[in-house]
């Protein structure tokens, strides 16, 4: 991936995101822009993915990123573990801060950034292993062998994770035998392993049925209490229900960043207005 | 931000624009009964019209009746659209203004029934100034806020808001004259007192009207300024807030 160092533009809209203080922002991004090669016939052509997107992330709150398809919600929560790295051809600019630290520089420790920012994506993906060995796997990896503490790290996360209770008595069972909801919630169990201070979550419940949402929803307001939640979803609904901030994203722009309550009765923008009550844009 | 009285159309699920508009329709369908109540009322009143009086009394079910329509139809809304922002503030809006609307009919219909009581036991020697007068302002009042309601006239709905307190001003100083009245002459204590009661209703519906006011403020500007000092309110203070 190229990086540039282009002067940032000026903010074309105005953002009325909640005032605070230095200390309680975990994650940021300031005027922070990405480009990506689509291939359009037989030529590639540069789209822009994201649009000088400045937003202060607040620690152990749970943010939710909502809008249209497209619009680069789940491009920005990309590139808050450098997934965008993946693809050689995008292009960043402008600046994502883990506690004030930029992510995207140089001689930055990919793996170590991403035990730091965890994420969980929309298709359950649990490895082809028991229960026990999914969550045992990241602390395996960083040398942790001792039987007796797997053990107990293992039981910690699953119960973290809610899902204990279900799978306490098949935990050297295939993993691939849970229900989608169940294996949802083992692999957030496998990333709480870690000890991620972020949570980076991609429409984590949109293939899931109504009682393993809530679930989930249940778990990510569980969590807050130890760790920063960010959430991309669809469900403008789930949005509403499990976050304390939510941004509104079109076309590539933060429009509008506010807190939940406020955002879904008394949003400042006709933008956002449309899009959370249904209404043509 | 703002909305403006059509701004509930242009949702992407058409028959969400009808039972949005069928809620307003039907809100401001009731006003318009609850404002004859008034009216009729105050009529059979000044006139002594005791035919009318009894209308307006056993009409008082009809107002009734359209609370509960209209409180059900935004039960049904509230259950299976999930309103966001201007829409929820909407049907929000318009559960609290039933509520309103019900009392203001219970409040004429209790001027009827005292009207009826003084047909029936003799007129107050005193009073009916004050009564005429306090009436056209709260109709006035009530009228004004309605109105307010169906174009989402948040100045209007400040006028309102400012008249509010003249009226308790006028009722407070008719209860006075009244007092000083009954003290002087303890035979006409009854009638009068019939007097007093539909003072007191009529205060009591400017106060209505007054939270109807609040209500399209909350609905247009997304800011509750109930508990408020709302007599002084200005245009660029609901911005502020």
């Amino acid at each position: 991936m190229r990086r540039d160092s282009e002067q940032p533009k000026p903010q074309l809209f105005l953002q009325e995101t909640p005032a605070r203080p230095a200390e309680d922002i975990c994650l940021e991004t300031r005027h922070l822009s990405l480009d990506y090669q689509a291939r359009v016939g037989k030529e590639n052509q540069t789209r822009r993915a994201l649009e000088d997107v400045s937003l202060q992330i607040a620690r152990k709150r749970v943010t939710a990123f909502i809008g249209p398809s497209g619009c680069g919600k789940s491009s920005l929560l990309r590139t808050f573990n450098r997934m965008t790295d993946l693809d050689e051809q995008s292009r960043l600019s402008g600046k994502v801060l883990l506690e004030g630290e930029d992510i995207h520089a140089r001689g930055v420790d990919v793996p170590m950034l991403r035990r730091r920012i965890g994420m969980v994506f929309q298709t359950p993906n649990p490895f082809p292993m028991s229960v026990y060995e999914n969550v045992a796997f990241g602390l395996r990896l960083v040398g942790e062998n001792d039987k007796r503490h797997l053990d107990d790290k293992v039981e910690s996360c699953l119960r973290s994770a809610a899902l204990w209770e279900e799978v306490k008595d098949r935990l050297h069972d295939s993993a691939l035998g849970l229900s989608g909801g169940q294996q949802q919630r083992l692999v957030i169990a496998r990333t709480l392993a870690v000890e991620p201070e972020v949570l980076l979550l991609d429409e984590p419940a949109s293939a899931l049925d109504p009682i393993s949402t809530l679930k989930i929803e249940e778990l990510i307001r569980s969590l807050r209490s130890r760790l920063t939640l960010i959430i991309v979803t669809h469900n403008m609904q789930q949005a509403a229900r499990v976050s304390d901030d939510t941004a509104f994203l079109h076309e590539g722009r933060l429009v509008e960043f506010a807190p939940t309550d406020q955002l879904f009765t008394n949003p400042r923008r006709r933008q956002t207005e449309d899009y959370i009550t249904g209404r043509f844009g | 931000m703002d909305i403006t009285s059509d701004s509930h159309g242009k949702h992407i699920s058409e028959q969400f624009n009808h039972e949005l508009d069928a809620l307003k329709t039907h809100l401001l369908a009731m006003g318009g009964l609850v404002e004859k109540q008034l009216q009729d009322a105050v009529t059979a009143l000044l006139e002594g019209d005791s035919e009318t009086a009894t209308r307006v009394r056993d009409n008082d079910k009809a107002v009734n009746d359209m609370q509960l329509k209209i409180d059900d139809e935004c039960t049904r809304v509230l259950a299976r659209r999930q309103p966001a922002a201007s829409d929820l503030r909407l049907v929000l809006a318009v559960i609290r203004a039933t509520s309103d609307l019900e009392r203001i009919g219970d409040e004429s219909s209790k001027i009827a029934r005292n009207a009826i009581s003084l047909v029936e036991n003799g007129q107050s020697p005193r009073g009916m100034v004050e009564v005429r007068h306090l009436s056209q302002h709260v109709r006035s009042m009530v009228r004004d806020s309605l109105t307010a309601f169906a174009r989402f006239d948040t100045d209007l709905a400040l006028k309102v808001l400012r008249e509010d307190a003249s009226v308790d001003l006028e009722y407070q100083s008719a209860m006075r004259s009244l007092m000083t009245f009954m003290m002087e002459d303890a035979r006409q204590i009854t009638p009068v007192l019939n007097v007093m009661w539909i003072l007191r209703a009529l205060e009591r519906i400017g106060d209505h009207a007054d939270n109807l006011a609040e209500y399209v403020i909350f609905l247009v500007k997304g800011v509750d300024v109930r508990h408020t000092d709302t007599h002084d309110l200005k245009p660029q203070d609901l911005d502020k807030k």
